[in-house]
Formats: structure tokens, C-alpha cells, sequence
């Protein structure tokens, strides 16, 4: 039996009410939406925050209109067909429908980082001495690192990174809008540049012809261990690369060859061959490790024909399984 | 804040309920009003054995704080019979499970049930492929699926005939 840490728990109904828990409670207080990411941390005790501070009740998170409440669930977002088809390929491939009716858009840009020798219960943990993710000073997976590898493992920010989608950030203090890339710092423990006391209250999401391939073992359930996004952004198209780092991101380097160019097999090839050198997966994921790197060339290749509108249904079907309709 | 209070329903029934307030639905529906259906399973949403529908759709209730249930309506195993039309005998969707042997050990099924009923209620005539989707969440261990996808679409057979009579 695990059961949760105690906690203080609050419901406020307002973002102002919230965002002034947050400013009293700073990071001894946690934010909790769906709770499929956070609370199995806090049963196995990687996080005991003091007080959660329940984002149901805020209208704001709930908008589902031209911008987008962070609340939404992941289920709500593949059956809305006036979103971006990668965006809603991504949703439609986290986890199960039981956590998609749960797991909300801003809890997936949000999520935990993940490894191996982290996402285990605390006994486990301690029997190794712990991790410097949490409560170790050495990480197991690259022992002379000085930083945390952990994995980003968001299936959605890969693909609105792609599609360059800004999110909003709301604290007692004020408000920003941000580019969804300024979201995110490569370091397994320091991996959002989010405030402990803003709130990601909504996001926008522009439109455009996108597409996301996710590798994983299994058709269900699975965490990604590579997620290739593409979009087409004035007449070019853009690559953005998941669960290969500690954050998501767009391929600067393949983008920039990519910009202006049409989708030749050499380009698509020269472009697969240019993301997946920026692909650095770690070996604290499932699946072979050099063959995690090496298939991401393949990947980004499917992304890229379908983007050009190749029939890449059979492939997709094969890797995919389930998809929105 | 010692003692959690909430009011919610069950199975169609008000529910005002007392509770430690770090219990998930799922500590509170077995251990507080002692209905041990949903069944506790990796506690982490990895299997799908203690989902239920809440508000009608599945969710797992082992990662949903009891307190966050207050006002909503929660459907278990427990009142799956009474939710069919007769409310004399099972819901037809475990009568079919019963019959085509879908069900071995058993620990799968109550999850597996209620997520079916809610795919059957958007769907009545679901393609083999959409109920392998809805119920991709719920991992059995015994079966191998066969049979549960085929008490499904048996069950389903059966609600629509009996809704015709």
C-alpha cells in the first residue's frame, strides 16, 4: 500500500486567490491538475508539498475556445478536430484513455522529468543510495555528471513547440507570454523555467498542417523514448525533438537548412541525418540505447513525407496503433 | 484539517462520507464505504484495475484524490446491475463476460466492465479495433484478451436487443 503524504489541501476558485496561495507558499506548494503525474511521485515519495493547490475550479484553465485553458484534458484535445492535427496525435498517444480523460494540455508540458533510476519507489531509491534528482548526490545513469539527465517525456510539447505555440504565465506579481521553447532548461531537476509561483494558465496554438511519431514498446501506456514533431510554418517545415534530452526542442540545425527548401528525398534524408545528430538519449529509458538514436533519423523521415503529403498510413498504423479520428 | 467531509454520489445513491484527507477515491470507496469491487492494483495508474466512471466517463481511482470527488458521481462494479434498465438481474455486459468466460481471475474485471460500459454508451456499436483502444488501459494478466473483447461486443449485442423488446 502506498499511500499519500499529508497535505494541506486547497480548491480556490479564483486564478487571483490561487496565484496568492502560491505567492504565501512559494515552493512548498504544489499545483495539481489531473494529479496523474503528480501524485504517484508523491506516493513514492519524490515530492511531499505541503499544500496542493487544486486548479479545478479555475475558469480560466477550463477555456476552450481560440486559446486554451492549460485544464483541458488530453481527451478533450483529440476530440477537438480545430486543433492542429500533430497536437492532437500527440494528445491521442499519451498514456491510456483512463489518464487522457484525467491528464490535462498544461500537466503535459509540465510533466515530470523521467529515468529509470528515479521513477521507482522509495525503498528502491534508498537501496541504491538514492539519485541526484532527489535526495543523492550521484547520478546513476552518467556518474562523473555534474547534472541531471533525466528525460523530458511530454508527448504534446514536442509537437507545439513545432507548431510555435506561446504559453501564459500568471503570478501575484504579474503576467508573461512566453514561446512555449522558453518553457523548458535542459536539466533533469531544473527542467522548467516556470516560477514556484506561476501558474501556466492557457496557451495558443496556431494552426498549421503538423504531424507527431512517437517510438515506444507498446501501443498503450507507454512513456515516448523518441517523439519527432513536424509542422509546416510558412512554406518551410520545422522539427521538433522529444525524449532525447532533458527538454523538448525545436532542431535549430535542421531547421535552418530546412527553411525554404521543398521536401526532396535528399532534403528529407539530409534533414534526418542533421536532427538526429542533436538527438542525445541516455541510457535511463526503455529500449536499446544506440538503437533509440539511430531510428530517430527514420522517424523524422516519416514526419517529414507525410508532412509533404506521402500516404504514410500503413507506417503510421504500424508504429502508432491508435489515432484521432 | 484532521477529518475530510464530502457529499457525492454512488452508484446513484447521495453519499455524505468522513475521511483521512489524503485518501484517493479508491482508499475511500474500499476502506470507508467498503465497496472492495475496485480493486487495488499498482496503485500508480499502470493497470487499470481500480477504474470507475466518474460523471460517467473511466478514470482511475487511485490517482484521484477523494477530496477533488465531492459533488461528482461515481460509478462502481457495485452498481453495475442496478444501472440496467430491469435492475433484476446482471448489467448484460457482465452477464456476457460470465458466459464467454472473459473473466479467470477476475482481478481485471470490474476495471475492465465499467470502462466498456462507457465506451458502449458513446458507441453501442463499436468496431473490434475501438474496443481494443477503449480498454488498451486495463492490463489482464489471465486472458489474453480474446474473450473479453468478445463478451464486449456479446454485451453489446445483448443491450441492444434488450432495449428493442
Amino acid at each position: 500500500m502506498m499511500r499519500l503524504p499529508w497535505f494541506e489541501y486547497r480548491a480556490p476558485e479564483t486564478l487571483a486567490e490561487a496565484a496568492q496561495i502560491l505567492a504565501g507558499e512559494g515552493a512548498n506548494a504544489a499545483l495539481i491538475a489531473g494529479g496523474t503525474d503528480l501524485l504517484p511521485n508523491m506516493k513514492r515519495r519524490q515530492m511531499a508539498p505541503r499544500v496542493l493547490v487544486s486548479v479545478r475550479q479555475i475558469p480560466e484553465l477550463r477555456r476552450n475556445g481560440s486559446v486554451l485553458g492549460a485544464g483541458v484534458t488530453l481527451t478533450e484535445i483529440v476530440h477537438k478536430p480545430a486543433l492542429p492535427l500533430g497536437l492532437r496525435q500527440a494528445a491521442a498517444q499519451v498514456a491510456t484513455v483512463h489518464l487522457r480523460n484525467m491528464g490535462t494540455i498544461g500537466g503535459n508540458l509540465c510533466l515530470d522529468t523521467r529515468c529509470n533510476y528515479y521513477n521507482q519507489n522509495y525503498e528502491w531509491r534508498k537501496a541504491i543510495d538514492f539519485c541526484l534528482k532527489k535526495d543523492g548526490d550521484i547520478c546513476w545513469v552518467a556518474t562523473a555528471s555534474k547534472r541531471c539527465v533525466a528525460m523530458s517525456s511530454t508527448d504534446c510539447a514536442p509537437a507545439l513547440l513545432a507548431l510555435g505555440a506561446r504559453v501564459r504565465l500568471v503570478s501575484a506579481t504579474g503576467e508573461r507570454e512566453i514561446a512555449l521553447e522558453d518553457l523548458y532548461n535542459n536539466d533533469g531537476i531544473d527542467y522548467l523555467r516556470r516560477r514556484p509561483d506561476e501558474i501556466l494558465t492557457e496557451l495558443s496554438v496556431p494552426s498549421a498542417p503538423s504531424n507527431y511519431w512517437k517510438l515506444r514498446r507498446r501501443g498503450a501506456f507507454d512513456f515516448p523514448v523518441l517523439g519527432v514533431a513536424a509542422a509546416l510554418i510558412d512554406g518551410s517545415a520545422r522539427l521538433a525533438l522529444g525524449a532525447v534530452a532533458s527538454r523538448p526542442f525545436l532542431v535549430d540545425r535542421a531547421n535552418d537548412f530546412l527553411r525554404g527548401k521543398a521536401l526532396s528525398d535528399e532534403v528529407i534524408e539530409e534533414a534526418g541525418r542533421l536532427a538526429a545528430s542533436r538527438a542525445k538519449p541516455m541510457d535511463n529509458a526503455d529500449l536499446d540505447l544506440y538503437w533509440r538514436k539511430d531510428v530517430s533519423a527514420a522517424f523524422v523521415g516519416y514526419a517529414l513525407r507525410e508532412l509533404r503529403g506521402d500516404d504514410m498510413r500503413e507506417t503510421r498504423r504500424r508504429i502508432t496503433r491508435y489515432q484521432p479520428a | 484539517m484532521t477529518r475530510a467531509e464530502i457529499s457525492l454520489s454512488v452508484n446513484g445513491e447521495p453519499v455524505e462520507v468522513t475521511f483521512a484527507p489524503y485518501k484517493t477515491l479508491l482508499e475511500l470507496l474500499r476502506e470507508d464505504l467498503a465497496l472492495t469491487g475496485t480493486k487495488h492494483g499498482c496503485e500508480l495508474g499502470e493497470c487499470g484495475a481500480c477504474a470507475v466512471l466518474i460523471d460517467g466517463e473511466p478514470q482511475l481511482s487511485c490517482l484521484l484524490l477523494a477530496l477533488e470527488c465531492a459533488g461528482r458521481s461515481v460509478e462502481t462494479v457495485e452498481g453495475m446491475a442496478e444501472s440496467w434498465q430491469s435492475g433484476a438481474g446482471l448489467h448484460p455486459l457482465q452477464a456476457a463476460f460470465a458466459d464467454l468466460g472473459a473473466a479467470q481471475c477476475g482481478y481485471c474485471t470490474p476495471g475492465i466492465l465499467l470502462t466498456a460500459k462507457a465506451l458502449l454508451a458513446h458507441e453501442p456499436e463499436p468496431s473490434r479495433e475501438r474496443i481494443q483502444e477503449a480498454i488498451s488501459g486495463n492490463l489482464c494478466r489471465c486472458t489474453g484478451y480474446q474473450q473479453i473483447v468478445e463478451a464486449i461486443e456479446e454485451g453489446a449485442r445483448r443491450m441492444a436487443d434488450e432495449s428493442h423488446r
